[in-house]
C-alpha cells in the first residue's frame, strides 16, 4: 500500500451562524466568525489518497486524473465563493473547517476510481487544520 | 463524524540536557553541545491535535477559544521564554524534547476537558519533530 499526496489552493469566504441559537448566543459562540457579512481565509486542501502501485503503470492513481477531480469537484464549487450563500452543503450545515474536510471528502470519495481516499486535510490558516479520514 | 483539529502555537525557551546519573565525560559523550552548562534555546512549534464527533449545533469538534484559551494559560504563559531546567517538570527528568512531549501531553491530558487529546507534536527546530499519543499508535 502507497499513499499519495495531492495539494491544492482555494480562497473562500463564509461566517459561523446557527439559525437555532439566539443573537446572544451565536455571538457567544462564534465570535467574530459570526459577522454576518462573512470573512475570509487562504485554505490549503491536502488529499491523500491509498493503493497498490499498479504494476503496468508504476502509479497508484493517475495524479492528473486526481487534480481534475479536485478542480471539479472542489475547487470549481469553492474557490473564490462565499460557502454559506453559494456551496449547497453550506446552506444547513455550519462552514467550519471541520464540515468543510468532510464536504470535501463525501464530494471526492464516490469519484475516484482506482484508489481509495485516505485523508483529506483542510488547512485554514497555517496554524489550524482538521483531518478527516471518513470515520462515522 | 469524527475529525482531528490541530492547532499550532509557538514558545521558546532555553534548556540544557544534562543527567545526574551519568558522569561528565558520559554527559558530555551522550549530549554534546546540548550540555553547555549555561544552557542553550530553541523556537518550540507545538501542535494539539484533539479529536472528536463534530457538533452538528456548533460544527465544531471543540471551540477553538478554550483550546486556545487552556493552552494559552497553562502552557505558553508557563513555558515560554523560560529555562526549561528550572521549570517542575524536569526536577526529575532532562528536557529533552522528547521528554518535553510527555510533560505537555500530561498537561493537556489532565486539564482539558471540551475533547478526547489525540497526540502532541514538537518541532525543536525546522529538521527534527517529535510526536507522542499516549503510548498509542499515531494515526495516519
Amino acid at each position: 500500500m502507497v499513499y499519495l499526496t495531492r495539494k491544492a489552493e482555494f480562497s473562500a469566504s463564509h461566517y459561523y451562524h446557527n439559525p437555532d441559537f439566539t443573537l446572544e448566543e451565536n455571538r457567544r459562540v462564534f465570535g467574530k466568525c459570526n459577522n454576518p457579512n462573512g470573512h475570509g481565509h487562504n485554505y490549503t486542501l491536502e488529499v491523500t489518497v491509498k493503493g497498490d502501485v499498479d504494476p503496468r503503470s508504476g502509479f497508484v492513481v493517475d495524479l492528473k486524473q486526481l487534480k481534475e477531480t479536485m478542480q471539479r469537484e472542489v475547487l470549481h464549487a469553492m474557490d473564490h465563493r462565499f460557502l454559506n450563500k453559494e456551496v449547497p452543503e453550506f446552506f444547513s450545515r455550519i462552514p467550519t473547517t471541520e464540515n468543510l474536510a468532510i464536504a470535501i471528502w463525501q464530494r471526492l470519495a464516490p469519484k475516484l476510481n482506482h484508489a481509495r481516499l485516505h485523508r483529506v486535510r483542510v488547512y485554514e490558516t497555517p496554524d489550524l487544520f482538521v483531518d478527516f479520514y471518513g470515520e462515522a | 463524524m469524527k475529525a482531528y483539529l490541530t492547532r499550532r502555537y509557538m514558545f521558546s525557551a532555553s534548556h540544557r540536557l544534562h543527567s545526574d546519573a551519568m558522569s561528565p565525560d558520559e554527559n558530555v559523550a551522550t549530549y554534546g553541545k546540548c550540555n553547555n552548562p549555561y544552557g542553550h534555546g530553541h523556537n518550540y512549534a507545538l501542535e494539539v491535535t484533539v479529536s472528536g464527533p463534530v457538533d452538528q449545533s456548533t460544527g465544531m469538534v471543540c471551540n477553538l477559544v478554550d483550546l486556545d484559551g487552556f493552552v494559552h494559560t497553562q502552557i505558553l504563559e508557563r513555558f515560554d521564554q523560560q529555562n526549561l531546567n528550572t521549570l517542575p517538570e524536569f526536577t526529575e527528568t532532562v528536557p529533552t524534547t522528547e521528554n518535553l512531549c510527555l510533560a505537555i501531553y500530561d498537561i493537556l491530558q489532565r486539564g482539558f476537558r471540551q475533547a478526547h487529546l489525540e497526540k502532541v507534536r514538537f518541532e525543536e527546530t525546522m529538521m527534527n519533530s517529535f510526536e507522542y499519543a499516549g503510548g498509542g499508535e499515531l494515526r495516519r
